[in-house]
This record gives structure tokens, C-alpha cells and sequence, in this order.
């Protein structure tokens, strides 16, 4: 650690935690119900579940994102945060913001739209927390001694993700025209500027731990970034096939978006070549391995299991299935999961001052959990290909086929448990870190 | 190879162009002369079965142009389809399951029980149908037999 303005992070990074818990606790739950334990039901209906599940995902990633780019853009400005107070004001806002809206799932207090079911007034106040945190972010950075590619990259992510979140306020009266802009924020994050962030990110991770120069690394993050919004501002087209609106996007979105693993692979070469092209062994291994693993993996479970099920011919029959659930679990977690587990293997030690880079524990988490969500993923995949084969080519009934791929459950929740340890190991690696503290105060070799 | 300056062209030009394409897709799709949602039959009674849809969260167990949970059957054809079931009465049956104050469960998969007032049950109905006429470029048939044959006859 460079700056002491960077210790802010480690609090981002601990919420991450705590919500990753939760979130996963709330899959648990949908995971039991689909195999006929819905106990809960009382207190925590599906959709209830399922509201907490996406949107914890949402917040802890977001949380993770914020604590990344307050540790890695005080480093590449050279200069300390302009106002360490503020950050921790936004911090507990986002968390406070955060809890009101889980809660209020619970009472039928949200707006029942996919991903964004934060009910409106508390839009605002995401609203008021995010400007604070750009706010903050860009005054430091050009504030600073120098703007690198990695940072302004990574700033450039976070900015469009903020206002790409307004067309989700936008009121409709039409289902479709609301579902339209609904997936100008959901695609255009998740399969867009989110992209930036984890390119940003992932630039800064290579640059400190493969020792390759800036120089090489930055230029293929521009090229990765480019290929993102070539192929996936007009990808967006691959959700507008059959909710209502013109022809046009099958062409379009079939194209562009069969386009889009270009850009994962892309960042999987990319990693692997400059780990080994690379003259600097740093001895973090954990972090190298969440770093690579991150690439690799978002090429599979965002490029590959994208692919699988995004022309028209192949989604006209997989649309509205579980075959979406295996590719939404397997994207998140490598892309963006997995980013954010390597920069705070990365920082941790630098925040702490404790050098636990050869923790079995630490090993242990990254492949269990990886191992479990590869199951996991399996199990989905199974489930929404027979459901497509029943109930979309055989006409079968939604609920008997339902009772048909319920065995597939069973074992998504034995995966999932799997899962559930390897993450638990990582957060008891987290705990035994300690806390920050500014004698981990460095000058060089960070 | 490309230099630095170059990549970054690459990046600033390809996000530009595809994103004025972009727009330019939206307002074309979303333009009057290409709706194929009969926006005129966007009565106030299927707008209020929007509201009771979102205040609801219907979509995080059910979906709709196979949007949502995947938990609950697919509500694009609903009526079509409870209408082939049940000899016709398939807006009947919907009212009933949104007006029953006991959680309806069908296979044992328990839907919340709603407990609607007669007027909100019969917005849902209008949302429904509303939904149900819209040209899903051939999705409707796949989520509803009873569209295909009337497709093919």
C-alpha cells in the first residue's frame, strides 16, 4: 500500500463479504424450494428470494468495484483520496441503501422489474451515493500526478455504468417498451461498461503482479475494450428477438452478439500471455491465480455459454428457461465475481501487512468454489435442456416438467454447497488478514 | 502491429459508431409505423395491470415474453391456454387464483395468495390479454399450442 487513503477499500471489500454470504444464503432458499422445501414460503416467497439473490449480487459487486477503484486510483494518480471522510459517508450510505431495499423485498415494498426492483425513492438515493463515489474518484484522479489508461479506463466503467442506470427510471406504459430500456441498463452493464471496470482492473493486476510494461498491457486493453462495445452495445439486440419489436434485431443482435466472445477471448489470451511473457514473479500466487482464473473463466461462462444459446434459431426455443440460469451463473461469477476476489487477494496483503500468500485455505477456496459453481453450472444446463426438449418441442405442461428436472436441483444444491465452502474458506482468509494499518505503509515493491 | 495511439482509435471509433447504430435501431423499432404491440389497444385498465404486475413482482416467480423467474408458468398466452384447458374459461380462472385469499398451489408449488379485489383482478385479465396480442416474432407459438395451430390454420 502506497497511499494510507487506500485502507478505505479494505471496508468496501468487507461488505462485499457480508453480502456475498447473504446473497448466497437467499440461493440456498430458491435452490430448496425448487425441490419442494419451500418452508418459507410464509416469510420469504420465490420472488422474494430471488429479488435479494440478484440484487445482493448487484450491490456486493458493486461494493467490490467502489473498493477496488479506491484502492487502485489513488496508486495510479499518485496521490492520496481527496476526501478519505466522504468515502466512508458513501460507504455506509450504500450499505444503509442497500438493507432498506432487502427489507423492504420482504414487506412487497420494490418495482417488479427484473434486476431493477429497487422501489423508486431509494433509485434516488443510489443515485445521490454514486455521484458522491464518481465524484470522488475523478476529482482525485485529476487531481493527480498522472491519468494512466488502466485508471481512466476503469473511471470511464464506472461513469457509463451510473448513467446507463437513468433509462431504468424512465416510466412506460408499454410491458415492452419498459423491458426495452429495462435491458439498456442490465445488457449494457453487464455485457458493456462492467466490462470496463474488469478490464480495468485486470490491466492493473497484470502491470503489478506479471511485471510486463505498462505500455504493452495498456494497449491491449483498448483493444479489448474496443471489441466489448463493438460487438456488445449492438448485442444488445440478442433481448429483443421475441418481447414485441421489430425483426430488425434478429439480424442484428444474431450478428453482433455471436460477435461477443471475441472480446473474452480476447482478455483470456491477453492474461495468459503477459503471465507468461512476463520477467516479474510476484510471489502472490492467490491473487495471480483469481486474476487468471477470472479471464479464463468469463471466457467460458460469458463467451461460450453466451454463444451456446444467443442466435435467434437457438433462442426463439431457450428464451424464458433455466438455459439462461447456467449461463447467468457462470458469467457473473467469472467475469466480475472473480475480478473482484482478485484484486482484494491482491490488496489485502498490502492493506493489512500480513503476507499470507501460501495459505492452503486460500488454495482451497479458489478451487472449491470454482469447482462447486462449474457444478452448479452443470446442473443448470441439464435442467434448461430438458425443459427446453419437454416443454417447448413436446408441449409438455410447465409444472410436469418442472417435477421432471427437479433431481437436476438436488444436485445444483450439492454443488452449491461445494461452492458455499470454498467462499467461506476465502472469507476466513479475509478475517485472519486482520484490518488495515498504516505501518503496511510502503514505498515501492506493492 | 497497432500502436497505442491506433488501439485507443479502435476503441473510441468502434464505441461511437455502433452506439449512434445503435439509436438509430431504437428509434426505428420503437418508431409508430414498426409497433407490434397494437399500442392503441394500451387501455387504462392494462396500464393499472402493469402497476398491480410490477407492484407485485410477478416476474421474479412467473415470466412474461420470457422475461422473469423461470419458478412459474409463462403468462404470454395465458389466456389462450386456460381457455383450452378449462373449456373456455380461462379469464375466469385467472380471477379466481388472484382473488383467493388461500395460496394457490398447483403440483404443490405455492403461488402467494393476492387476495385481489374483483377491478384489480380484472386489470390483470386486461394486461394479460394485451400482452397476449402481441406480435412476438413467432415466440408466441412456441409458448402456446393452441397460437401455433391458429397460426397454421
Amino acid at each position: 500500500m502506497k497511499y494510507k487513503s487506500q485502507k478505505v477499500a479494505y471496508w468496501f471489500f468487507a461488505l462485499s463479504m457480508l453480502l456475498l454470504v447473504l446473497q448466497i444464503t437467499y440461493g440456498f432458499i430458491m435452490g430448496f424450494a425448487r425441490i419442494g422445501f419451500d418452508n418459507l414460503h410464509e416469510f420469504i416467497p420465490f420472488n422474494t428470494a430471488r429479488a435479494v439473490h440478484t440484487n445482493l449480487l448487484v450491490v456486493w459487486l458493486l461494493s467490490g468495484f467502489m473498493g477496488a477503484a479506491y484502492y487502485i486510483i489513488p496508486e495510479e494518480a499518485q496521490r492520496e483520496l481527496v476526501n478519505v471522510k466522504l468515502a466512508y459517508l458513501q460507504l455506509i450510505s450504500l450499505a444503509v441503501v442497500g438493507v432498506l431495499a432487502i427489507v423492504g423485498y420482504h414487506f412487497n415494498y420494490w418495482e417488479g422489474r427484473k434486476f431493477l426492483e429497487i422501489p423508486r425513492p431509494l433509485d434516488y438515493l443510489v443515485v445521490v451515493n454514486v455521484l458522491l463515489f464518481l465524484g470522488l474518484i475523478l476529482v482525485t484522479l485529476f487531481k493527480g500526478k498522472r491519468r494512466t489508461t488502466t485508471a481512466l479506463v476503469l473511471s470511464m466503467g464506472l461513469l457509463f455504468a451510473a448513467l446507463l442506470y437513468l433509462p431504468g427510471m424512465l416510466p412506460f406504459d408499454s410491458q415492452v417498451t419498459d423491458s426495452f430500456f429495462r435491458w439498456w441498463v442490465v445488457h449494457l452493464w453487464v455485457e458493456g461498461v462492467w466490462e470496463l471496470i474488469m478490464g480495468g482492473i485486470l490491466s492493473f493486476l497484470l502491470i503489478k503482479l506479471t511485471g510486463v510494461d505498462r505500455e504493452v498491457i495498456e494497449k491491449w486493453l483498448y483493444i479489448i475494450v474496443g471489441l466489448t462495445f463493438l460487438s456488445g452495445i449492438l448485442g444488445t439486440g440478442h433481448h429483443y428477438y421475441y418481447i414485441g419489436v421489430n425483426k430488425i434485431w434478429l439480424i442484428v443482435g444474431g450478428i453482433f452478439s455471436a460477435l461477443e466472445p471475441l472480446a473474452f477471448l480476447a482478455m483470456a489470451l491477453f492474461a495468459v500471455n503477459m503471465y507468461r511473457k512476463g520477467e516479474r514473479k510476484h510471489p502472490n500466487k492467490l491473487a495471480l491465480y483469481w486474476t487468471l482464473g477470472a479471464a479464463i473463466v468469463s471466457f467460458v461462462g460469458a463467451g461460450l455459454l453466451g454463444f451456446a444459446h444467443t442466435l435467434p434459431q437457438t433462442n426463439l426455443y431457450t428464451h424464458g428457461t433455466l438455459v439462461t440460469a447456467m449461463h447467468g451463473h457462470l458469467a457473473f461469477w467469472g467475469a466480475y465475481a472473480m475480478i473482484v476476489l482478485a484484486i482484494i487477494s491482491y490488496s489485502l496483503p498490502n492493506m493489512t501487512g500480513r503476507k499470507l500468500y501460501q495459505s492452503t485455505r486460500g488454495r482451497a477456496a479458489y478451487w472449491l468454489s470454482n469447482i462447486g459453481m462449474i457444478g452448479m453450472t452443470v446442473a443448470f444446463g441439464v435442467a434448461g435442456v430438458a425443459q427446453v426438449y419437454l416443454e417447448r418441442k413436446f408441449g409438455m405442461e410447465f409444472m410436469a416438467v418442472q417435477k421432471e428436472i427437479s433431481i437436476h436441483f438436488v444436485v445444483l444444491v450439492i454443488c452449491a454447497s461445494m461452492f458455499t465452502t470454498g467462499i467461506l474458506l476465502y472469507i476466513i482468509d479475509f478475517y485472519k488478514h486482520g484490518t488495515p494499518t498504516d505501518e503496511a505503509l510502503e514505498t515501492r515493491n506493492s | 502491429m497497432l500502436s497505442k495511439k491506433q488501439a485507443r482509435t479502435f476503441f473510441l471509433g468502434g464505441t461511437l459508431v455502433t452506439f449512434l447504430v445503435f439509436i438509430g435501431l431504437t428509434v426505428y423499432s420503437l418508431s409508430i409505423e414498426n409497433d407490434q404491440t397494437n399500442e392503441k389497444n394500451l387501455t387504462d385498465a392494462v396500464v393499472r395491470g402493469k402497476e398491480i404486475w410490477e407492484a407485485n413482482n410477478c416476474m421474479g416467480c412467473h415470466t412474461i415474453l420470457g422475461e422473469g423467474g423461470y419458478y412459474a408458468p409463462e403468462l404470454t398466452k395465458v389466456i389462450d391456454r386456460l381457455d383450452q384447458r378449462f373449456g373456455g374459461s380461462g379469464e375466469a380462472v385467472i380471477k379466481s387464483i388472484l382473488m383467493s385469499e388461500v395460496p394457490w398451489q398447483p403440483n404443490g408449488r405455492k403461488m402467494v395468495a393476492y387476495g385481489m379485489s374483483e377491478e384489480e383482478a380484472e386489470d390483470m385479465v386486461a394486461f394479460f390479454q394485451w400482452i397476449g396480442e402481441i406480435d412476438l416474432n413467432g415466440f408466441e407459438r412456441i409458448v402456446s399450442p393452441l397460437a401455433k395451430e391458429r397460426i397454421e390454420n
